[in-house]
């Protein structure tokens, strides 16, 4: 059997195809992934079908044979040809927890949101606090202040892991500490110190949402900010933990949340 | 598997494209007079975040301004907004008795007497600009929005300002104009051009109400019915800021913003009141204000800076 997870967010999809093998009573998961930019010439609808074609394609599997389609992200009410929607708490909780059995404590940290889940064993979540009114916090801040360094994304995460520095960020708001930054840059301040202070500052914003519903031990961080290893390292530093677990594939966790729910809905 | 996000995709769907937010720089001096015949000569420097203004005032009264985009470096800034209306009329450094830095950057001024906030600056111009009824002056820039009360001198007896987010700030209508293609000297006009006045975009942050506008031309919305939603969204944004200090007549407005209609005729239909008119560039009220202590500063001490 096989279900489909599309998360649609403010700046890429990302779809899922999960496959359920039963192999002695126990389902074996085969998941298939595709992710694209949402361009800015695309309606969100047309990007979903598109992203859910291609990921159709890589997979071999014909649209027919997906018995069911869930949707979850901000743009979940988007995607005309998804059954049901499932909120990102929900979504991201099952997924994280699939992959991390004892995860307890999820982080969730994509394009213009980040929210901090606390989920129960099976994956359900039980309460959470996100950014709501302010983009602070969440991976477009991130995106600004690499632009404002002239570093690309990747650039800027390797370059603050080579700081040792803790320059504070003062300004909270985005344009603000696109100003800020730009004034560091003209003190002369190393663009390494630079970026592990925008690093540094988006993981104490993180971490202060991720506070409100309490950290536990078993911290997973997913959404695409988990491909920026200088955040990863500042994250784990704000939270005061041993170890944040780190899925190979972090921005697909809550689309493969969603195909596990569509899953379960049927049986 | 593309995995991860793909910068070369990012880069197609954001390229760079011409500079829709530049709005006008200028420069303006009175042609009737000659400030060679001027006793006294001041001048206010104001660097703000995003525009710097230099004014000159000859005996107390506006002789002439240059407004520019504020470069990377401060004293630069104060130097460049300066030399481009000296060089205009050929007057140099020594020929000004006293200068007045004011904005963000003034105490960046290198050649400034003396440093005073942009505050008190902002309602000593207004007061000069909309005479001395002016009570309550809302100044809109580059990047922060501020609401003051004053008296009949021009003295500010109370005001409260953003300082945390970049919300109803003129950073914000850059962003819209740039999204829009649209240069943003004709965002004002452009957005009463609409059929049914939209509700207003419900982001407060500008990088979602960025988001949301987008969101809103994909589900249909003309251009002007999205500039229209932006420019209502700011109004409010300040009008919530006004009300917590509350709004005495005359009501004037400075700042950068003061020049877009779609956002101060709005402000004046939430609170039911219009702003006073005035001839002056509502740039350079916080220059004006500056140079115009200048002047008081300079008669007070004799002549001698």
């Amino acid at each position: 059997m096989i279900t489909a997870g599309i998360d649609m967010g403010s700046r890429s999809v990302k779809v899922v195809l999960l496959e359920e093998v039963s192999m002695e009573g126990k389902p074996l998961m085969v998941v298939k992934q595709a992710h694209m930019m949402l361009p800015g010439d695309l309606d969100a609808d047309q990007a979903a079908e598109q992203a859910y074609d291609d990921a159709l394609a890589e997979a071999g599997v014909s649209r027919d044979q997906v018995k069911s389609v869930f949707a979850t992200g901000a743009g979940r009410g988007q995607v005309a040809f998804a059954t049901e929607g499932v909120t990102e708490m929900t979504a991201g909780a099952r997924g994280a927890v699939y992959m991390y059995p004892q995860a307890r404590t999820v982080v969730d940290v994509g394009a213009e949101e980040g929210r901090g889940i606390k989920t129960d064993a099976e994956g359900k979540a039980i309460d959470f606090a996100g950014n709501e009114k302010c983009a602070a916090g969440a991976g477009s801040f991130a995106e600004a202040m690499s632009r404002a360094l002239q570093l690309s994304l990747k650039e800027f995460g390797e370059a603050s892991l080579k700081s040792d520095k803790s320059i504070p960020m003062n300004a909270q708001c985005t344009v603000f500490a696109e100003s800020e930054v730009v004034s560091l840059i003209h003190s002369s301040t190393p663009k390494e110190d630079i970026a592990k202070a925008v690093l540094d500052a988006v993981a104490s914003r993180v971490c202060a949402m991720v506070r409100r519903v309490g950290i536990d031990g078993n911290v997973v961080l997913i959404g695409g900010m988990g491909h920026n290893p200088g955040f990863v390292a500042a994250l784990k530093n704000a939270m005061e933990v041993d170890e944040v677990l780190l899925p190979e594939l972090p921005e697909f966790a809550s689309a493969l949340g969603c195909a596990l729910i569509a899953a379960e809905r049927l049986h | 598997m593309n995995a991860g996000v793909d910068e070369s995709k990012l880069a197609t769907a954001a390229p760079e494209k011409k500079e829709f937010w530049r709005w006008q720089e200028n420069t303006w001096f009175d042609e009737t007079k000659n400030w060679k015949d001027a006793k006294i000569i001041t001048c206010g420097i104001d660097v703000g975040s995003v525009s710097s203004q230099a004014v000159l005032v000859c005996d107390g009264e506006l002789y002439g301004y240059n407004s520019m985009r504020t470069g990377n470096n401060s004293p630069d800034s104060a130097k460049n907004a300066l030399a481009g209306i000296m060089d205009k009329i050929g007057m140099q450094l020594e020929d000004i008795n006293y200068v007045v830095g004011t904005g963000y950057g003034r105490v960046n001024v290198p050649f400034a007497h003396k440093a005073i906030t942009e505050i008190a600056c902002h309602a000593r111009g207004a007061n000069y600009m909309g005479g001395n009824k002016v009570r309550t002056i809302l100044d809109m820039g580059g990047q922060d929005c501020k609401a003051i009360h004053c008296d009949d001198k021009g003295k500010v007896t109370n005001f409260l300002m953003n300082d945390k987010c970049a919300a109803g700030t003129g950073r914000g209508m850059e962003v819209i104009s740039d999204l829009m293609q649209i240069p943003i000297a004709e965002l004002g006009p452009r957005s009463f051009d609409v059929d049914v006045e939209p509700e207003a975009v419900s982001s407060i942050c500008v990088v979602f109400a960025k988001s949301e506008a987008l969101a809103l031309l994909k589900a249909g919305y003309t251009k002007n019915k999205v500039i229209a939603a932006y420019c209502q969204a700011m109004a409010e944004r300040v009008v919530s800021l006004l009300e917590r200090i509350g709004v005495e007549e005359g009501f004037f407005i400075t700042g950068g913003i003061a020049k877009n209609p779609g956002v101060v005729k709005r402000i004046e239909r939430l609170l039911g009141i219009k702003a006073v008119d005035t001839k002056i560039d509502s740039q350079i009220a916080g220059a004006l204000g500056a140079a115009l202590f200048g002047y008081t500063l300079m008669q007070k001490q004799g002549g001698k800076a």
